[in-house]
C-alpha cells in the first residue's frame, strides 16, 4: 500500500486504512491521544467539542454490532453528527455502485466515512476515489486489515503490560481469513515486541506467513510457552463446510483455550479476543470470563481509540 | 501487379536463418525475393528501412478483442488498428466472445467483421465444448471448415477429465490443435493473485501455482493417451516449465507460450490494490519469472503471446478482487520483447522467432517467415526509438496496462499484411 495515500504531505494521518506504512511514533501518538480520552465516559458531561459540526457516515456493507456501535459512540463523544448506514452485501455493492454510493453521500457534504466492507481493498479504493476533503477510516475490509481493532488491542496490551519491548505474543486460530490478525501482527512488529507467534493448523495459515515477521506453531500446548499475551481469533462456522476443519469439537480439542492450557503461558498472561466469541469453540467460558481475560476491556478501549483516530484524521485534514 | 521495395534494412528471418542488411522485394502481395532484385522488378513504392529491422509480421496466439458482444470495451476496428501499430499481422481470437465461437456463423461473422476493419488478420479459435460449458463437444470439424485454426475452452473449466479426453480424441481425429490454458478451477478457488507473500500480506484470495501445474500434468497424460496435439497457453510457473521440459524430452507433441508481461512482472511489482495488475494467471514469484525466461531462451517455451485483453474503465474500477482481470498488451509486445534482449535473457533472433516462426509452426501456417511465395506479412521496426505509453501513442480502446506512463525502447515503423501497408508511424510515413 502506498503510504502517501493515508498520510498528507506533512506525514500526518489523512485516512486510516492499514497499519502498514505507519511508523512507531505515529502509533504511539494514537495510543497517547486515546489515553487522554480514557475516563471521559466517567464524566457527567461525556462530550468533547472537537468535531462539532462535522458529519460522519458509518458505511457498513457487512454486519457488525460492536465496531459500528463504538464508532458511533466515539463520534458522538467528539460532538460530530453521525449517521450509520447498513448496506446489505449483494451484487449491488460492486465497484460502480460502491463508487456511486460514495459520490452521493459526498454530495451531502460528509466529512468522513467509516467503512466496513467484505472485500479486501475496498477502503483503499474508496479513499482513492473520495473527494479530497473527505477522510476514510477502515473499519475492516475483507481479509486485509482492521487497523482500529489492532490499535485498541495495542492500547489494551500497553495498559496491562506497560511496554512492548520484551513481550511474546501468540495469535491463535484462523489467521488465513483474519483481518484482525494481519493488522495486529503489523502493529506488534512496528511497536517492537520480542516475538509474534501464530498458532493454527496449516489449513488456517496463509502461504509463507513467516514473511509477515512471525514464528509458526501448529500445536497450542507447545506454542503457548513463555507467552505474555494471547490473542484468540473467532472461528467462523463456514470453515467447516469449506473442508478447512473437520468439526468444532475437534478444533476445540486442538486449539481451544482452556484453563489447563492457559497455565502453559506465563502466569500473568492476558487473554484477548476481538469478539464475538464462540464459547466452547475457540475459547472455554471459564477462560473468557476468568481473571486473565481482558476481552471486555478491549471493547471499552475501542471507544477511546476510535475517538483518537477520528480526531487525528480530522485535525490533519484541517491543517490545524 | 504492385511492386514494393523495402531497402537497406537489417533483415532478420529466423525461419530462413537470415540476418543481414539488404532489401525485400514484394510482388503482388507476396515475397518475391530477399536481397537479390528479381527480374523485371520496378518498384511502385519504396520503403527506406535504414537503421531499422525488417522481420516477418508477428503472429499472436491469444487475444480478446471484445467483439462480438462487448464493443463497449473494444472493437475489431480499434484493436486491429492497435495490432497493426504493434507489428502484429495475424492474431488468434479466443472463443469466449458473446456469443461463443461454437457455431460456424459466429466464426464467419468474425472473419467478415475483421476483414472490414482492414487491418490485422484475425483467426478465430473454436470453442472446444458447446457454449464453453465444458460438457458437450462443439462441432469442431464444421468450425474448422469455417476457418477456425484450433480449439480451446478459453478460461472455462471442463466438467471432468472424461470430457477432456473425449474432446481431445475428437480433435485429434480431425487433426485439430488444442490450445489449453491449464488451470484447475477448484484449486484456483476464485483467487485473484499468486499465493505467496503478497496474498498473505494483503489478505487477497490466492491462486497456488499447483492450480496450473496439476492441470498441465493431467493434460500431458491425456495428450499421450489421445495423441492430440496440444499447445499450452500463458504458462506462469516454474514447475510448469520443468514439467513441459520433461514431456518434450519424452517426445510428446506439445508446445507452449508465455504472455509477454509474465516475463517482466512478479508479485513484488504489484502496486497493492492497483487493478491494472489484476491478470490471470497472476504474476508469480521472481523465481517463476526467471524460469519462464530460461524456458523461452532454451526453447521449452516456444512462443510469446500478448494475451491482449482490453477492458473499459468500469471493469477496472473497484476493489481489486472485484475487478476484471486482463491487460491491454498488444502495443507493449515488441518493446517488452526487446527489453528481454537488452537484459541478455534471449537473443534478438530468438525473440523474433518466438513472435513469428514459432507461432506459425504451432498453427501450421505458411507464414511467419520471409519465404519466397509467402504472403508479405512484414514488420519493420526501429529498435532504438524511445516512446512513452500515453494517450497520444495508444491505439487500443483498453488503457488497462500496468505500463501506463512508462518509457520504452523500440517502435514499429511500418506493418505490411499480404503486401498492404496497414500501418506507418505518422512522422515517417513515406
Amino acid at each position: 500500500m502506498p503510504t502517501n495515500l493515508q498520510l498528507n504531505s506533512e506525514g500526518k494521518l489523512k485516512h486510516f486504512l492499514t497499519i502498514e506504512g505507519l511508523d512507531k511514533q505515529l502509533l504511539l501518538e494514537i495510543l497517547d491521544l486515546a489515553d487522554s480520552f480514557v475516563g471521559s465516559e466517567d464524566r457527567r458531561i461525556k462530550k468533547i467539542p472537537l468535531l462539532r459540526g462535522k458529519s460522519i457516515v458509518n458505511l457498513f456493507f457487512e454486519n457488525s454490532t460492536r465496531t459500528r456501535t463504538t464508532f458511533e459512540l466515539a463520534a458522538r463523544r467528539l460532538s460530530a453528527d453521525v449517521l450509520s448506514m447498513s448496506i446489505a452485501t449483494s451484487s449491488t455493492s460492486k465497484g460502480e455502485s460502491l463508487l456511486d454510493t460514495i459520490r452521493n453521500l459526498e454530495a451531502m457534504y460528509v466529512d468522513m466515512f467509516v467503512v466496513r466492507h467484505g472485500i479486501s481493498g475496498a477502503a483503499h479504493f474508496i479513499a482513492q476515489h473520495a473527494a479530497s476533503h473527505v477522510s476514510v477510516i477502515n473499519a475492516g475490509d475483507g481479509q486485509h486489515a482492521h487497523p482500529t481493532q489492532a490499535m485498541l488491542d495495542m492500547f489494551t496490551i500497553r495498559q496491562m503490560k506497560g511496554d512492548f519491548a520484551n513481550l511474546k505474543v501468540a495469535v491463535v486460530g484462523d489467521i488465513l481469513h483474519s483481518r484482525v490478525a494481519r493488522s495486529d501482527i503489523q502493529a506488534l512488529n512496528t511497536l517492537g515486541v520480542a516475538e509474534v507467534r501464530v498458532i493454527a493448523p496449516k489449513t488456517l495459515l496463509p502461504a509463507q506467513v513467516e514473511t509477515m515477521g512471525v514464528t509458526v506453531s501448529h500445536d497450542l500446548a507447545d506454542g503457548l510457552k513463555d507467552i505474555d499475551v494471547i490473542i484468540m481469533l473467532r472461528l467462523q462456522k463456514e470453515r467447516m463446510s469449506a473442508a478447512l476443519l473437520p468439526s468444532e469439537s475437534e478444533y476445540f480439542k486442538c486449539f481451544g483455550l482452556t484453563e489447563a492450557r492457559l497455565k502453559i503461558a506465563k502466569p500473568d498472561a492476558i487473554v484477548m479476543h476481538p469478539g464475538p466469541i464462540n464459547r466452547g469453540v475457540e475459547i472455554d467460558s471459564n477462560v473468557a470470563d476468568g481473571p486473565q481475560s481482558v476481552i471486555l476491556k478491549q471493547v471499552s478501549n475501542g471507544i477511546a481509540i476510535r475517538m483518537a483516530i477520528m480526531a487525528m484524521v480530522m485535525q490533519k485534514q484541517e491543517g490545524v | 501487379m504492385e511492386h514494393i521495395l523495402i531497402k537497406d534494412g537489417r533483415i532478420i528471418d529466423p525461419a530462413n536463418k537470415i540476418d543481414h542488411i539488404g532489401s525485400v522485394y514484394i510482388v503482388d502481395g507476396k515475397i518475391a525475393s530477399v536481397t537479390n532484385e528479381p527480374a523485371g522488378f520496378r518498384a511502385d513504392k519504396v520503403i527506406d528501412a535504414k537503421n531499422q529491422i525488417v522481420c516477418p509480421g508477428f503472429i499472436d496466439l491469444s487475444t480478446r478483442l471484445r467483439e462480438p458482444g462487448q464493443s463497449r470495451k473494444a472493437t475489431f476496428a480499434s484493436e486491429t488498428a492497435a495490432a497493426a501499430a504493434s507489428g502484429v499481422t495475424t492474431m488468434c481470437l479466443q472463443p469466449d466472445t458473446v456469443p461463443v465461437i461454437d457455431a460456424p456463423a459466429v466464426a464467419e461473422l468474425i472473419k467478415d467483421l475483421a476483414e472490414k476493419s482492414g487491418y490485422t488478420q484475425i483467426l478465430p479459435i473454436a470453442a472446444l465444448t458447446q457454449k464453453l460449458e465444458g460438457a458437450e463437444l462443439s462441432a469442431m470439424l464444421t468450425l474448422k471448415q469455417a476457418g477456425c485454426v484450433a480449439v480451446s475452452n478459453a478460461n472455462q473449466p471442463i466438467r471432468n477429465l472424461l470430457v477432456l479426453r473425449r474432446a481431445m480424441e475428437y480433435a485429434a481425429s480431425h487433426d485439430l490443435l488444442l490450445i489449453h490454458r491449464p488451470n484447475d478451477v477448484w484449486l484456483a478457488n476464485n483467487g485473484c493473485v499468486h499465493e505467496g507473500k503478497l496474498s498473505t500480506r494483503y489478505g487477497l484470495p490466492s491462486i497456488p501455482d499447483a492450480a496450473e501445474t496439476i492441470a498441465l500434468a493431467q493434460c500431458l497424460e491425456l495428450a499421450e493417451l489421445t495423441g492430440c496435439r496440444v499447445h499450452f497457453g500463458q504458462l506462469s510457473s516454474r514447475r510448469s516449465v520443468i514439467r513441459l521440459h520433461q514431456a518434450k524430452k519424452y517426445g510428446l507433441a506439445v508446445s507452449a507460450d508465455v504472455a509477454i508481461h509474465q516475463l517482466h512482472l512478479t508479485e513484488d511489482d504489484i502496486v497493492p490494490f492497483d487493478s491494472a495488475y489484476h491478470v490471470q494467471p497472476p504474476f508469480r514469484s521472481i523465481r517463476d519469472k526467471e524460469s519462464l525466461k530460461e524456458g523461452l531462451a532454451n526453447g521449452t517455451i516456444n512462443s510469446i503471446c500478448s494475451d491482449h485483453q482490453p477492458l473499459d474503465l468500469d471493469a477496472k474500477l473497484g476493489a481489486f478482487p472485484e475487478t476484471e482481470p486482463g491487460i491491454s498488451s498488444l502495443e507493449t509486445l515488441l518493446p517488452l520483447m526487446l527489453k528481454l534482449v537488452d537484459q541478455h535473457a534471449i537473443t534478438l533472433e530468438r525473440g523474433i522467432a518466438a513472435l513469428t516462426q514459432k507461432p506459425a509452426q504451432i498453427l501450421q501456417l505458411d507464414s511467419g517467415a520471409l519465404t519466397l511465395g509467402f504472403a508479405a506479412d512484414i514488420c519493420i521496426f526501429d529498435p532504438e526509438l524511445d516512446w512513452q505509453v500515453n494517450s497520444g501513442n495508444w491505439k487500443s480502446q483498453g488503457v488497462n496496462t500496468p505500463f501506463w506512463g512508462e518509457m520504452f525502447n523500440g517502435k514499429v515503423a511500418h506493418t505490411l499484411q499480404a503486401g498492404r501497408i496497414i500501418y506507418s508511424q505518422p512522422d515517417i510515413a513515406n
